[in-house]
């Protein structure tokens, strides 16, 4: 969407990334060969069902997972450089100052026995060594930037003081703290009522815009995506099977999964006691992956082929931006709706 | 107001004749911290005809899981009556009260921790039998197959198992089955789909809608979801710090909001087309004031774009501003006498179209 700030090179770019969790009775394929790039200004989404790797992704390029019994492959470019042999006292100055994560859960993420302020003022202090009573004031201006009300006697609150809407104010004000570049947000609305969600979304859409950061929003909700998003790649077992710019995924989807996920939603617009169409099955176990395309055992246009051979994540011919892991995808949400359809659509070499 | 004012004690939304359960004034409040008092439902009265849905939504402390558990008098409501089958549920005691209970399940948001992790599916689902000891041994295990069945589990593969074995969805199926086995009349869904995926949200609410033809059950549906619960209900009443907001029919509560906390949930909600933009007009801004000491008048009026000082002085009574849309606030967004705001339904985008069933 927006070109990248310095030259050619973008902000973030992870190719191949591979993270498995070892284990028995084999690794758990968390994360299986996932490539994208995403430039300064821009907000990827991520989108999928429990269980899919989004979160897992996040914590691989962040570099938040334990060195031992997690297998790695690929790698991640930030700015260029490549983050996958960084010590820890390396990756320690990239966190907060560089990329920072706003987590799911405020109630955990935050310390219960700590206030607030100093939850703040800490990473200023580390990274861009304010003094105390800057460091206050520039936490001060950070609560009420993200719309806390009476940011000076907040600052001296605990946690548990606030409500789940005002505590996720706090990690988003924590994870701004030092101007990162890039921020993720794992599921950051998932824990909060609705009309908090609006609220938090707007937010964080707004000051990634105005800090000009390269945002990485995770979302099981394809609604809380569309909005707030450039790009979308849905993941599912652990890939990226489908992965184009927001407004061309939701008026062409061409993956059968995607269109599944936006079709099991039920939607305002519908009568009530409108039948649902649910994906049948479940999320294939991410030790023993099915042969062949792993959504196939699900999937109602699934064919012989789709069993057999895994097909790879390409670019659709006509639009170099969208790109998608199917063999015969679908035409977009209007005509798939129509029974699915026996024939091969178009097979290529 | 020009509407004929159905001014009345809070009921007037309740329906005339036949009804299979009725809630009228129910009152429920827990101590809380300070020495205060948490007003979880203050003076809320609804009912339930035989065999249709009812939702019930609002933001989490708005009081709904409170006034669903309140209906099988867990816990007992501070005042007010729970009439089901010409019995008073908040009179009843001990053996009288349980064997009401047969007839009026629950299930609840986490399906994996409201069952016993040590016990195996059969057992869990079978176990109420046994309590009233209905049937001997083979009759019982007939019984718990078929309705392992129904819920769409295999008595073979999973009667063994424990929860811990099973998915959220599958252990969700679970909680239906031993709901079921009973053959209650009413079912009490809190917030039932809240923690599944969205995929497996829908077969879920596939599954409720199905059951509900198959055992003739009455539904109390509860969940924050707006989407969700106008796809299983035939009214919806929203509920806000503890009071009704708005009832009626779900079709017209979506296509014509009348409170103006209704129309703010109803914006609130993500759409999945990016085309969509929000309206800005009638989004609220921020949280639910605090239950132990609420807002004198409408509870609403501090967050409401509306409110004035009558708002702050009165509360406002519920009345009927069309056939079957009932609604309690001084300033609703359209009336009944046809000086309606057109522009305040809800803008939903194209597209949601011809859905084909799920081809499960």
């Amino acid at each position: 969407m927006t070109a990248p700030a310095d030259g050619e090179r973008p902000l973030l770019a992870v190719e191949d990334l591979r993270t498995y969790f070892l284990g028995t009775p084999g690794p758990v394929r968390s994360v299986d060969g996932v490539s994208f790039e995403l430039n300064s200004g821009s907000t990827l989404g991520i989108v999928g069902e429990s269980g899919s790797g989004k979160s897992v992704l996040c914590r691989s390029i962040m570099g938040l997972l334990p060195r031992q019994g997690v297998e790695r492959g690929g790698r991640v470019l930030f700015k260029g450089a490549d983050t996958s042999n960084l010590t820890e006292a390396q990756r320690r100055a990239l966190w907060g100052r560089e990329m920072s994560m706003v987590f799911q859960d405020p109630m955990t993420s935050l310390n219960p026995v700590m206030i607030i302020g100093k939850q703040i003022t800490e990473s200023l202090r580390l990274h861009l060594g304010l003094s105390k009573d800057e460091s206050r004031k520039a936490a001060i201006d950070l609560l009420s930037s993200v719309g806390i009300p009476e940011p000076d006697r907040r600052f001296s609150e605990f946690p548990h003081q606030l409500s789940g809407g005002m505590r996720q104010r706090v990690t988003i004000a924590i994870a701004l703290a030092c101007q990162p570049s890039l921020l993720f947000a794992d599921e950051p609305t998932t824990a909060l009522d609705v009309t908090v969600q609006a609220q938090i979304l707007d937010l964080l859409s707004a000051e990634q815009q105005e800090r000009h950061m390269g945002m990485i929003l995770v979302s099981h909700d394809l609604g809380v995506v569309a909005g707030h998003t450039d790009e979308v790649a849905v993941m599912y077992a652990g890939k990226i099977v489908e992965k184009a710019p927001t407004a061309r995924l939701f008026s062409s989807m061409r993956m059968p999964y995607t269109e599944a996920l936006f079709n099991s939603m039920p939607r305002l617009e519908d009568e009530s006691h409108r039948r649902l169409a649910a994906i049948k099955g479940r999320p294939p176990s991410l030790v023993d992956l099915p042969r062949g395309c792993s959504f196939a055992p699900r999937c109602p246009y699934a064919q012989a082929r789709c069993l057999e051979e895994e097909p790879q994540l390409r670019t659709d011919e006509k639009n170099p931006e969208h790109s998608f892991a199917c063999w015969y995808p679908v035409d977009g949400p209007k005509s798939a709706r129509s029974v699915p359809r026996n024939a091969p659509e178009s097979v290529e070499a | 107001m020009l509407v004929a004012l159905m001014t009345d004690n809070g009921e007037g939304h309740l329906r005339q004749g036949e009804v299979l359960l009725r809630v009228t004034h129910l009152v429920v409040e827990y101590p809380s911290a300070g020495g205060g008092r948490v007003h979880a439902v203050s003076d809320v009265s609804i009912d339930l005809v035989e065999g249709e849905t009812l939702g019930l939504v609002g933001e989490s402390g708005c009081g709904k899981s409170t006034l669903g558990r309140a209906i099988l008098q867990l816990p007992r409501p501070k005042s007010g009556s729970v009439i089901f089958d010409d019995l008073d549920l908040t009179h009843l005691r001990g053996k009288q009260l349980r064997r009401i209970r047969q007839k009026v399940q629950i299930i609840f948001q986490d399906p994996i921790s409201s069952l016993n992790p040590r016990h195996r599916i059969f057992d869990i689902v079978a176990d109420p039998l046994r309590m009233w000891r209905t049937g001997t041994k083979a009759e019982i295990a007939a019984k718990v197959r078929q309705v392992l069945q129904d819920v769409g589990l295999d008595p073979d593969a999973v009667g063994r198992r424990r929860p811990f074995e099973l998915s959220g969805g599958q252990c969700q199926r679970v909680c239906i089955a031993r709901a079921l086995i009973q053959e209650p009349k009413v079912l009490v869904c809190d917030e039932p789909v809240s923690s599944l995926d969205v995929s497996v949200q829908a077969q879920v609410l596939n599954l409720l809608e199905d059951m509900k033809l198959r055992y003739g059950l009455t539904l109390l549906f509860i969940a924050h979801d707006l989407a969700v619960v106008k796809s299983i209900s035939d009214r919806v009443a929203v509920m806000y710090l503890g009071k009704l907001c708005e009832v009626s029919s779900a079709d017209d509560l979506y296509r014509r909001p009348a409170h103006p906390y209704t129309r703010a949930l109803l914006r609130a909600i993500p759409i999945p087309d990016p085309a969509h933009k929000q309206s800005i007009e009638g989004v609220i801004t921020g949280e639910l004031p605090s239950p132990v000491s609420p807002p004198s008048g409408c509870r609403f009026r501090t967050r409401c774009p509306r409110a004035d000082e009558i708002c702050a002085a009165e509360e406002p009574p519920m009345r009927e501003l069309a056939d079957g849309h009932h609604v309690a606030c001084h300033h609703p967004l359209w009336d009944g006498t046809g000086a309606a705001e057109p522009a305040t339904s809800v803008a939903v985008p194209q597209g949601g179209g011809e859905l084909t069933c799920g081809g499960s």
